[in-house]
């Protein structure tokens, strides 16, 4: 039946199967390990910028390729990954099929990721996570900036295959007796999110190739002194790139929609209007990328445009946290960690949104753009969002991979700091954003406001630090030594709220 | 879905709506009235390098990391950049606008009182963009 790992397999068996649920394990032990591994170079960031001067980063060329790497590897060896972890494990359950629609296409995605991440982590290159000409075409350093191209063209291939699997699975190998409505709406979010991964990708795979054979000097796209021009790629890059974060988004909302009616013991209020806001963002999600590029010299008609397609999508995304609400009002909820994480996931969520529509009024974004403000943001969606979302499920989960529970005091202690320690660094460095200290700085002057700041954030980034090691130490310690879970209800809800166990698939 | 009313949901959405249209307007209606440039505003020619900012006055002096202006009166920059992107920016007078390689972008300013005031880059430009940095003196009025 369900239990994996109490059932013990030689590795290579999960290694080299094609099964969607073993493909999905290696998907979620292969992301926890880069969050941990980009989780130690944003401590090693943290811990530079306690204090003006150098610190224990020697120069800056190292700290700019610490910081490349840390946003490279946690989006597309962490969150994406994770997210097709739980897309692997649930979704072809969900709409009651045997397997992922191409099992063998699955497994190619999963294995394209390590050589993808090996190529970033071994290239260790200093040109930001957007690259951006004409710096990565003539001042970026060889062969790290060639080597980072080559490893997010495959990781990009990879998300395409992906979602490719995701879309088929979803509308073709549906049980025939299950309606579109009927599928689940944590299957909608990863339809939802692969059907934009489809539009996306291609531009941003595009716009690499371009700028390789810029860097090879072979062409000039966009490198001005061949008669090129940079701001071509800045189009490129966040008509992907914007959409892209709603890829991020959504599976984590899909996840928040398991988990929050189960833990309230109550159907979702609106599931139709679940479905609606995932497909509405999943479209107007593509009228918003130039927001990025407010003070790149945009006309004022331009900015114009892409400030009401950025506000455009707000409303879809207030549907969903009105519908976790409205389901969590006057229920009998019971706050188990993944209900935490998820409730927190939330409340982030809804201040992160406060804050884009600030950036989105372009007045407001000529303060906030490229400064603290704005790492701030996007961590709040990033980290105190999906990476929530994505660590309740996890837990949540956990049961079910394992057949154990975990511990649920250390659970809540994670949560805890996490959530302490979110909001010490993310809402802070909003401020320091407004006091004008620029992003992706090794060093900076002795500004009091600056200073005090920073070692707030600091302190919050050690917290989840420490939090994150009792994470792992929960993980490994009660997927062998944990209680064996009641696995109908392992989290004592009375009741159907827990997936459908006897479905699980047999391996074959 | 059966068995709820579902008119707090609109009004929620349409609250949002409203929200949305009155941020967009006012942003909309500030940012017209920020980018209308005086007609009488001076010149100042921005060059972006790495890792510096060059200055160039309408009457031709050029100064380099600190710039020299009189309170009281307007000042247009005309920004570029001769290697890679950077972004000139006075925080202090929210002055913000990218130095592109190939372009000319413009923004503009009017210092109201005399004072000191940093000057930084905020787009990253590799090595030295950390310490990118220059500094706004600007002066009494001369007459
Ligand atoms: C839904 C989840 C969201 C995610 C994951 C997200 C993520 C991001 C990221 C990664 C960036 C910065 C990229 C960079 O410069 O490195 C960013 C910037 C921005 N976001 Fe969001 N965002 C989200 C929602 C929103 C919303 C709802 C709004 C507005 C209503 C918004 C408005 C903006 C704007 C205007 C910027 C540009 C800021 C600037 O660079 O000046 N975002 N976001
Ligand atoms: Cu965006
Ligand atoms: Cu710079």
């Amino acid at each position: 039946m369900v239990l994996e790992l109490q059932k013990p397999r030689p590795i290579w068996q999960i290694m080299f199967s094609t099964h969607h649920t073993d493909v999905g394990l290696l998907y979620l032990i292969m992301s926890i390990a880069f969050l941990f591994l980009g989780g130690a170079l944003a401590l090693l960031i943290r811990a530079e910028l306690f204090l003006p001067g150098s610190q224990l980063i020697a120069d800056s060329m190292t700290f700019n390729r610490i910081f490349t790497v840390h946003g490279t590897t946690l989006i597309f060896l962490f969150l994406l990954p994770s997210a097709s972890a739980v897309g692997n494990y649930f979704v072809p359950i969900m709409v009651r099929y045997k397997d992922m629609a191409y099992p063998k296409l699955n497994a190619i995605a999963f294995w394209m990721i390590p050589p993808g991440g090996a190529l970033i982590w071994l290239g260790f290159a200093d040109f930001t996570w957007y690259a951006t000409p004409p710096y990565s075409i003539i001042s970026a350093p060889g062969p790290a900036a060639d080597m980072w191209i080559f490893g997010l063209k495959i990781l990009g291939i990879s998300s395409v295959l992906g979602a490719i699997n995701f879309v088929v699975t979803i509308l073709k190998c549906k049980h025939p007796d299950m309606s579109i409505g009927q599928v689940p709406l944590l299957a909608w979010s990863f339809l939802s999110s692969s059907l934009i991964v489809l539009v996306a990708i291609p531009t941003f795979a595009a716009a690499l190739l371009m700028l390789l054979t810029d860097r090879l000097g072979v062409t000039g796209f966009f490198n001005p002194a061949m008669g090129g021009d940079p701001i071509a790629y800045a189009h490129l890059f966040w008509f992907t790139f914007h959409p892209e974060v709603y890829v991020l988004v959504i599976p984590a909302i899909g996840m928040m929609y398991e988990i929050i009616p189960r833990f309230s013991r109550r159907p979702i209020f609106s599931k139709g209007s679940g479905i609606f806001a995932f497909v509405l963002l999943s479209i107007v999600g593509f009228s918003s990328w130039a927001h990025h590029m407010y003070a790149t010299g945009m006309t004022f008609t331009e900015k114009t445009v892409f400030m009401i397609g950025t506000l455009a999508a707000v409303p879809a995304s207030g549907m969903h946290v009105f519908n976790f609400i409205a389901t969590m009002w006057n229920s009998r909820i019971k706050f188990a960690t993944p209900m935490m994480w998820a409730i927190g996931g939330i409340a982030l969520f809804f201040s992160a949104g406060a804050g884009g529509v600030a950036n989105a009024a372009m007045p407001l974004d000529f303060t906030t753009h490229d400064t603290y403000w704005v790492v701030g943001h996007f961590h709040l969606f990033v980290m105190g969002t999906i990476a929530f979302g994505t660590i309740g499920y996890i837990y949540y989960m956990f049961p079910y991979v394992t057949g154990r529970l975990y511990n649920e005091t250390m659970g809540k202690v994670h949560f805890v700091l996490s959530f302490i320690g979110t909001i010490l660094v993310f809402f802070t460095q909003h401020v320091l954003g407004l006091y004008g200290m620029p992003r992706r700085i090794f060093d900076y002057p002795a500004i009091p406001e600056w200073i005090a700041m920073n070692q707030i954030a600091t302190v919050g980034a050690m917290i989840i630090g420490v939090s994150m090691v009792i994470f792992l130490i929960n993980l490994i310690h009660s997927s062998a030594k944990g209680k064996p879970a009641d696995i109908h209800d392992p989290f004592n809800l009375g009741g159907q709220y827990y997936y459908p166990f006897e479905s699980k698939n047999p391996h074959h | 879905m059966a068995g709820h009313s579902t008119w707090p949901e609109w009004i929620y959405v349409g609250v949002i709506v409203a929200l949305m249209f009155w941020v967009g307007a006012e942003a909309w209606n500030v940012e017209r009235l920020v980018e209308h440039v005086p007609a009488d505003a001076e010149v100042i020619k921005v060059t972006g390098a790495q890792w510096y900012w060059q200055f160039e006055h309408e009457d031709g002096t050029k100064e380099v990391g600190t710039l020299h202006v009189e309170a009281g009166k307007a000042y247009k920059f005309e920004i570029h950049s001769i290697d890679v992107n950077h972004s000139f920016n006075i925080h202090d007078y929210v002055v913000l606008m990218d130095a592109i390689p190939g372009r000319v972008n413009t923004v503009w300013f009017a210092p109201d009182k005399a004072g000191e005031h940093d000057i930084q880059c905020r787009e990253y430009c590799g090595l030295i963009h950390y310490n990118m940095r220059g500094k706004l003196v600007v002066e009494e009025p001369s007459t």
